[in-house]
């Protein structure tokens, strides 16, 4: 393989993924994008979505993102990331339990506590988490 | 000259205050480890953004409109200053110098004729500022429930409420006044303009070797979204960089502590043994005299 792709994932937590690799596909919000190696420069939103590694035709690892952004530039694709997780990691049984504290919190809340569109916005995230678990 | 009895006292008295010192400088060393990482954990995702931000605001040119928080209200005569210090004392001159830098920047403002908001971040902060400036007070963020150097969503708090003020045209310029980490031994008072939006001057550009962004959705869109996270992004880091020179601050100051009252201990130590002494002479020749006088 000639040229490889620099590709980094970060969210504000840690570093998730820095090195070299083939092929990158990110859930655009306005649709899914792959990049290669020497992809004209590109920003674009992220939605919640699995970002996939891919060397050759074999995907190497997903990554589960929320929300965030895509920076394509000559040096490579950068992924700012809300918040990150490497879906080989993911427990499914953990996401549930923790999707099921966070609707009975969201409920006990209602819905004109000022944290209702950040609990919303939470279980949003674990339930598409959980939707890619399965997949 | 005081008695043995008193001597006594002040040594153990002094001995304990040492054992308190040296427990505390222990525990900030262990906080200080996990601030720091988690510091350092977060520095890639800053500095990416600072560079994802210079890269946008140098595309858009200067003065082409864009977003408030980017290109300001166009005005200069409200100033938000921030002022982030600790929750607790007792580390050396941490407070006081982020304090006194927030000060100087206040004063200046006041000077240049521009009024004057404050908020606080911290409860040190706010206790020294509150005496001189209490009517400029419009906030306070307390940091105290934060566990585990987690300051996500109590930045994200802030960073959004800051906005809000923004946005409702409570202000023109925000400032934060922190402390940066530079080592354990040097922590710089910085004060950084928050809003409108700078990208750091050392941030790394790209060369685009000639060709054009292309956007999706469109720039304005993007800068709209990635604005709000920069800003909160930005103060996120202030709070662990704040934390992290804490601990290092607290760490330092326990250790001159320690080492001052390992000191005293050895001179009172050295003026208990010559008052025993001198005491049991002064037997002896008591003694001794009762004893010739016989």
């Amino acid at each position: 393989m000639a040229e490889k792709l620099h590709f980094s994932l970060v969210s504000p937590a840690k570093e998730l993924f820095s090195g070299e690799v083939d092929h990158v596909i990110a859930p655009g919000t306005e649709g899914e994008f792959g990049v290669l190696v020497n992809h004209a420069p590109f920003m674009s939103t992220l939605k919640n979505g699995v970002v996939r590694v891919l060397e050759g035709d074999r995907t190497t690892m997903r990554l589960f993102v929320r929300g965030g952004f895509a920076d394509v530039t000559p040096a490579g694709l950068t992924i700012l990331a809300e918040e990150a997780v490497d879906l080989a990691s993911v427990n499914v049984a953990d996401v549930d339990a923790e999707l099921e504290e966070a609707k009975t919190k969201l409920l006990s809340e209602g819905k004109d506590s000022p944290h209702h569109g950040a609990l919303q916005a939470h279980v949003d995230y674990l339930s598409d988490l959980k939707a890619a678990v399965v997949h | 000259m005081p008695s043995l009895k008193d001597l006594k006292n002040r040594i153990n008295s002094v001995k304990s205050t040492r054992k308190i010192t040296k427990a505390m400088q222990m525990v900030a060393a262990a906080k200080l480890k996990r601030a720091q990482e988690a510091a350092s954990a977060s520095r890639p995702y800053a500095q990416r953004m600072s560079a994802v931000v210079a890269n946008l605001a140098g595309s858009m040119g200067e003065g082409a409109g864009g977003p408030k928080l980017l290109s300001g209200t166009g005005k200069d005569a409200t100033h938000l200053v921030v002022v982030m210090t600790a929750e607790r004392g007792l580390c050396g001159g941490f407070n006081s110098y982020v304090v006194k830098e927030a000060r100087r920047v206040i004063r200046e403002l006041i000077t240049g004729g521009k009024t004057v908001k404050i908020l606080t971040v911290g409860k040190k902060g706010r206790e020294q500022l509150k005496r001189e400036y209490a009517e400029l007070f419009i906030g306070h963020v307390d940091l105290s429930d934060v566990r585990g150097n987690d300051y996500t969503d109590a930045g994200i708090g802030l960073g959004s409420e800051i906005t809000q003020r923004f946005e409702d045209g409570e202000f023109d310029v925000a400032t934060l006044v922190y402390s940066q980490f530079k080592n354990v031994l040097t922590q710089v008072p910085t004060a950084q303009q928050l809003i409108p939006a700078k990208a750091p001057e050392d941030a790394e550009t790209i060369d685009l070797q000639g060709a054009i962004y292309q956007y999706e959705p469109s720039q304005e869109e993007i800068l709209e979204t990635l604005l709000p996270r920069y800003i909160n992004t930005q103060i996120i880091s202030a709070m662990l960089e704040s934390g992290a020179g804490e601990q290092a601050s607290r760490m330092s100051a326990m250790d001159n502590a320690t080492r001052n009252a390992g000191e005293m201990i050895d001179d009172l130590s050295l003026q208990y043994n010559r008052a025993r002494q001198a005491q049991i002479t002064k037997e002896l020749i008591e003694i001794i005299s009762g004893a010739e006088a016989l």
